[in-house]
């Protein structure tokens, strides 16, 4: 159970989420859409602790964790898994190393099981056999990829993926939107997914939050969502721009 | 006035005030869990490789302009033979240890500073935490513990060749006697003067790696942030190095005088 109460946050004089409040419920696949630049991954990152709110609650499981330090919040995030939007992975090490390395440093397991989860985890994401390369060498879809493969591989209590279908082709995107929901379902992962791919907001979530305006402007079910007559929620799923705001 | 200080004092202090607490998270982490000894070693070849080349020269010119600078006063005065003494004594406590960490405040911090500031923009700090590891037990205990390590052992380097290039220009080149030149600069160089040096190597190493580590973890966002945590580290590093050598140098002067 993720809940939020009341966060506000603000970079410099700028608020970048005034007052946004939500609760996820064990299990249940929550999606956040937004617009580029609404302050998404700023609230994903409150919801782990790498940020601190200015204001406002954060609970994990019904324990607040806005006021713990970076120690205390060690066995927190042991529950968290998280894909970065840029994958984040250590380029100094291997894919094998990247995806390893909450195993090699959280869970002394012993090097054969770990080499052998390694490689699962990566036949699960479609890269098999890619074990000795460096990141910088990958695609970005495949880094995206291995930074998914890195994340689950611990089997954590709660996913947060910060769009993890933008920029992959379809059919990469489609892969990645069955692995989040077999994830969620076979372990029964309580999900958190910031997308702004609609058709990918629709398969993979139980509910979808929109932030807009530095709040949740709205919530609901995907069907409720995809016919809510809120002409701000109906212009985001539409893709439609106000014209006025184009101006050569 | 109110107004420069608001503009260097304070940030000036609160960077101070960081990096105590930067070095009270390391020393903390450093009581509680257990030294990762094979990233420290790693750290360790890493830096002792990186600085061979500067130490070298620095330490072998340095030792050769003050053995003939030394030379050509004393030779006025008639004490030649005293000039590997000169030249030992404050190679062993003051340039060795001085101008090493100089030199590898400029390869050495520099390089943590632009790693951890590149890990940092590119978000792999933050991966770091959510993978559950703390920044300061993966990243700064290593180097500091490394740096605490490998600076007295670049030092002892930079010394024994800087009086050994002296003592090659004072006896090939200038005529000094050899006998003489040793029996005076083993007489002259107390083993306190060799601890004075590696006691200043060792505290110049933390600076240096705690400066760069500081200074990389808390750089701004994009290419800009990472070249300008670079550049700062070695400045203020060079400079607390430079104003702690002053202090280091009266302190323990006084207690080997007390002693
Ligand atoms: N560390 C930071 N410091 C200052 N501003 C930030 C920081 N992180 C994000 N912002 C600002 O917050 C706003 C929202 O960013 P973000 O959450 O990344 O948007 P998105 O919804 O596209 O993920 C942006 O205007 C960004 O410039
Ligand atoms: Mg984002």
């Amino acid at each position: 159970m993720i809940e939020v109460r009341d966060l506000k946050k603000k970079f410099g004089a700028q608020p970048i989420l005034d007052g946004v409040t939500f609760r996820i419920e064990t299990g249940e696949s929550a999606v956040i859409i937004g617009r580029s630049g609404g302050g998404k991954s700023v609230l994903l990152k409150h919801l782990i602790g790498l940020l601190k709110p200015d204001s406002g609650e954060v609970l994990v499981d019904n324990q607040s964790i806005v006021s713990m330090n970076e120690r205390e919040l060690l066995p927190v995030r042991r529950k968290f898994g998280m894909l970065f939007q840029g994958a984040a992975l250590f380029d100094s090490l291997t894919v094998a190393e990247n995806v390893a390395f909450a195993l090699r440093h959280n869970h002394r397991m012993a090097e054969g099981e770990i080499r052998r989860r390694v490689a699962t985890a990566l036949e699960m994401v479609d890269l098999p056999g890619t074990e000795n390369k460096k990141p910088s060498e990958l695609s970005g879809g495949m880094r995206k990829r291995v930074g998914l493969a890195r994340a689950i591989i611990y089997e954590p209590q709660f996913m947060l993926y910060d769009e993890p279908t933008t920029g992959l082709d379809p059919v990469v995107s489609d892969s990645i939107d069955q692995l989040i929901l077999r994830v969620r379902d076979r372990l029964k992962v309580t999900t958190v997914v910031v997308t702004h791919d609609m058709r990918s907001a629709r398969r993979v979530g139980h509910r979808i939050f929109m932030l807009h305006g530095k709040k949740i402007h709205a919530a609901g079910t995907p069907e409720e969502i995809f016919h809510s007559a809120d002409p701000v929620v109906r212009n985001f799923i539409e893709g439609v721009s106000n014209p006025k705001e184009i101006t050569f | 006035m109110n107004f420069l200080a608001n503009k260097w004092v304070a940030p000036w202090l609160e960077g101070l005030g960081r990096i105590a607490l930067l070095a009270r998270e390391a020393l903390g982490s450093l009581v509680l869990l257990r030294v990762p000894w094979r990233s420290v070693v790693y750290q360790v070849y890493y830096i002792g490789v990186k600085s061979q080349s500067v130490v070298l020269i620095t330490g072998a010119f340095t030792g050769m302009v003050l053995g003939a600078q030394t030379y050509f006063q004393f030779h006025k005065v008639k004490m030649d033979t005293a000039t590997l003494a000169v030249v030992s004594v404050s190679m062993c406590s003051e340039l060795g240890p001085v101008l090493t960490a100089l030199m590898v405040a400029g390869r050495v911090g520099a390089s943590i500073a632009a790693e951890l500031g590149t890990m940092r923009v590119t978000e792999q700090i933050d991966a770091l935490r959510t993978l559950a590891t703390h920044p300061v037990d993966y990243l700064v205990v290593p180097r500091l513990v490394a740096a605490h390590l490998a600076l007295p052992l670049l030092t002892a380097e930079a010394i024994c060749i800087g009086i050994g290039a002296s003592y090659w220009v004072g006896v090939h080149l200038l005529g000094i006697d050899p006998t003489y030149s040793w029996y005076n600069a083993i007489r002259y160089t107390d083993a306190f003067d060799v601890l004075i040096g590696m006691t200043k190597a060792f505290i110049y190493g933390g600076i240096v790696a705690l400066i760069g580590c500081y200074k990389g973890m808390t750089c701004s966002e994009g290419a800009e942030g990472v070249g300008r945590a670079t550049t700062e580290s070695v400045v203020y590093s060079s400079i607390t190095i430079l104003i702690a050598n002053f202090f280091l140098t009266l302190s323990l002067g006084s207690i080997v005088h007390l002693l």
